[in-house]
């Protein structure tokens, strides 16, 4: 069992939960996910891992509450409730992990977070900021209320933008525009690198194909076991069928066939939407 | 002595066990009708030498555990082989009986006695010697080589822990086998029980590889020996186009979905989607374990297969009983696109017919497109059971441990494999097999790692 340590409320909709983990805190690296599985009677939820701690045993993960899973995760377990399951860390790490010193020296990031996808960044830009490479993060929500892990991504990079579509907070407008404004202004990123949902990581993509700078994401599709068994989890990349849980979850955003990923994504919204109304009855 | 099986009719619905299995009366009645011959050819047959005719003479006495104890010297898991092995083609494919008859059922009395013994299988005198200290063993993989494997270790004294990735115990016997072939609660988890009652620690939710890795078991938590018993899970596709249109599904997710997730039952939380019309894709057991199962979720199924019915890599009961609850089978036919509706969803097969033409190396006679022969087949889903490889993630983390170009980890007979200390077995090695085989590599393997660290 896996013992839920600390739960809080992020914004209305983002739930943010420490778990008892020791061995996925001890291998854990960026760009890893994790999969959930609440209950017996639950299903295996894949989550990005938001940060870890390996002293303390622990792993973050933030839940955003769309289906009956999700609610069921953030709304029926509190401090103190145990996960049935918790299984990870899931797939490759990200590719700068394995980068040696000189490779590094020289790059410059840019991390587009958006939504839920903004605590993920986290880890990720951390690793970059603590090996001295310099990082830029964009952060994008709809309003003020619903931007998250400000504060932990302010201390884990160089420039912080945050960007809320009514103006509320910071830039007015999408990532991507505060992007394209800060190439405009003279900011310089070898690499980028998008995490959101899928439609925020496509026009990320677009976004810097236009800028020329190549761009990672880090495709949360359907899975079910998550260790390449099942194939729920394919996305066409470059033309090649690759399993996001294995051969992923990161790849190279203009390769990803992206109308494919989103209708697939969709696969289940019947199921899903039924399970929702019928969830708490 | 026909078995006694849930009408077909009935049992297109529901996800209970096919065969009812035979009652004491019925079994005492079929052991009677062996021979005992002088050089039992069942024995030969059966891949771990189970001495057949030396429980069913015990069986003929209405001695349940006097069988189950003579079984117990080969198999940790008689009722799991009972049901799932291909009989037909190992002890009683050798059945003296079946050159003119009805072999004896041997795999319907091994279940028999399984389901009915009242002992629970302890230490057993195989030991090569039974005082080995208490050295810890890590066994990668909770499938039958896992378990036959770890078994055997406790019982020659030594500290098991086996390593699961999933939530849930039994490897392709919880994730792959539907309910009503092995019930999972009533069947497999009493097996597993047995075997944790010998001692063996079962530790889900651990990657091997990703959550900690070989090494580190090794250098870091004292294991002195490792067995990878990872199985073959990575599933094939055909590479055709459409093959990522919605509703085309491999037989490994719909089964996952199904049997490990319990999809099938209401209360449980995996959705699992079946359509209207759906065509499975292979031949093999796990296209008609996939075929049946969407059949018992409502759909109407037909199994594609590009060679003839006598090619058919599934067993022949399960070919017959798949037939009996009303699927449709098209041989000779071989897909070539899945052809998708404006919304990205599956709509069609289009496939071409096949013939049989010359035998190829494996003696099987391969099948050739018919030019020009190309129709539709309408459906909503498509299923595929091709096969599947063994997942690359052990070798991959593991230096020193090789592999061969067909992706198994390179292992002598006994499962010694290149890296010392670490031995493989099961579909890990030689890619998808049977139940039978990977727990008689298990055994093997569990002698050559007690060898082993006799000796350094």
């Amino acid at each position: 069992m896996f013992k839920i340590l600390e739960k809080r409320m992020l914004n209305p909709t983002i739930g943010k939960l420490v778990v008892e983990a020791p061995r996925i805190a001890a291998s854990a690296l960026p760009g890893q996910f994790l999969i959930v599985r609440p209950d017996e009677k639950g299903e295996r939820i894949p989550l990005t891992i938001s940060d870890s701690d390996p002293a303390k045993g622990t792993v973050t993960v933030v839940i955003q509450l769309i289906g009956a899973s999700s609610h069921h995760m953030v709304e029926d377990f509190g401090e103190g409730d145990s996960f049935a399951d918790v299984v990870g860390p899931l797939g490759n790490p990200s590719d700068f992990v394995h980068a040696s010193p000189e490779e590094l020296k020289g790059r410059s990031y840019v991390f587009i977070g958006g939504g839920l996808g903004t605590a993920p960044v986290y880890p990720q830009a951390k690793w970059l900021h603590d090996h001295g490479v310099p990082v830029d993060v964009i952060v994008g929500a709809r309003m003020e209320s619903l931007l998250i892990y400000t504060e932990e991504l302010a201390s884990a990079c160089d420039n912080l933008y945050l960007c809320t579509d009514d103006g509320s907070r910071g830039f007015k407008g999408v990532g991507t525009a505060q992007l394209e404004e800060l190439v405009a202004s003279g900011k310089k990123y070898t690499h980028a690198v998008a995490i959101g949902p899928m439609i925020m990581m496509k026009f990320s993509t677009l976004t810097c194909q236009k800028l020329g700078i190549p761009i990672q994401v880090s495709m949360n599709t359907l899975m079910v076991d998550g260790t390449g068994m099942c194939g729920a989890c394919r996305v066409s990349v470059g033309g090649k069928t690759k399993f996001a849980c294995v051969d992923g979850p990161e790849f190279d955003g203009a390769l990803i066939d992206w109308d494919e990923a989103m209708r697939r994504s969709r696969q289940y919204k019947p199921e899903e939407a039924a399970a929702m109304e019928n969830y708490g009855k | 002595m026909p078995v006694r099986e849930q009408d077909p009719k009935v049992r297109a619905h529901n996800f209970e066990e096919v065969s009812y299995g035979y009652n004491k009366e019925e079994a005492m009645l079929e052991a009677s009708r062996c021979l005992h011959c002088k050089n039992p050819r069942c024995v030969t047959g059966c891949p771990v030498s189970i001495q057949i005719p030396e429980f069913i003479a015990h069986v003929v006495e209405g001695d349940i555990d006097g069988a189950a104890g003579v079984i117990a010297r080969d198999s940790s898991l008689p009722a799991v082989c009972g049901r799932v092995c291909p009989q037909e083609t190992q002890c009683e494919g050798q059945c003296i009986l079946g050159v003119k008859g009805e072999p004896v059922a041997i795999g319907k009395l091994e279940r028999f006695v399984a389901d009915n013994k009242t002992t629970v299988s302890e230490a057993v005198s195989t030991s090569p010697e039974a005082d080995a200290p208490r050295t810890k063993v890590a066994v990668i993989g909770s499938g039958p080589a896992g378990l036959a494997c770890a078994a055997d270790l406790a019982k020659w004294g030594y500290d098991v822990t086996i390593f699961e990735a999933l939530h849930k115990a039994g490897g392709v016997l919880a994730y792959g086998i539907p309910e009503f072939r092995l019930p999972k609660e009533k069947v497999l988890q009493k097996e597993i029980d047995e075997v944790t009652s010998l001692g063996v620690k079962i530790e889900t939710d651990v990657i091997i590889g990703r959550t900690v890795t070989i090494e580190s078991l090794m250098d870091n938590e004292g294991f002195k020996a490792v067995f990878v018993g990872t199985g073959a899970g990575l599933p094939r596709f055909m590479g055709i186009p459409g093959e990522n249109l919605n509703g085309v599904f491999s037989a490994n997710e719909f089964l996952t979905r199904n049997n490990l997730m319990q999809a099938f039952r209401p209360d449980y939380a995996t959705p699992i989607h079946v359509g209207r019309k759906v065509c499975v894709v292979g031949g093999g057991n796990v296209a008609m374990d996939a075929a049946r199962t969407a059949l018992r979720l409502g759909s109407e199924v037909t199994i594609v297969y590009r060679r003839t019915e006598n090619e058919l890599p599934a067993r022949k009961e399960e070919v017959h009983h798949a037939k009996e609850e009303g699927i449709e089978f098209r041989m000779l036919t071989n897909p070539v696109e899945i052809e998708g509706d404006e919304n990205g969803w599956v709509k069609a097969m289009k496939c071409i017919r096949m013939e049989l033409g010359e035998p190829d190396a494996s003696g099987r006679r391969s099948p050739v497109p018919v030019e020009g022969s190309e129709f539709d087949v309408e459906c909503d889903t498509v299923i595929m059971a091709l096969g599947t490889s063994p997942n690359p993630l052990i070798a991959k983390t593991t230096p020193g441990l090789e592999t061969t170009r067909r992706g198994g980890l390179v292992a002598t007979e006994e499962g010694a494999t290149t890296r010392p200390g670490i031995f493989a077995g099961g579909d890990a090695v030689t890619g998808a097999a049977t139940v039978i085989l990977a727990m008689g590599a298990g055994r093997k393997a569990a002698k050559a790692i007690d060898d082993y660290l006799k000796n350094n």
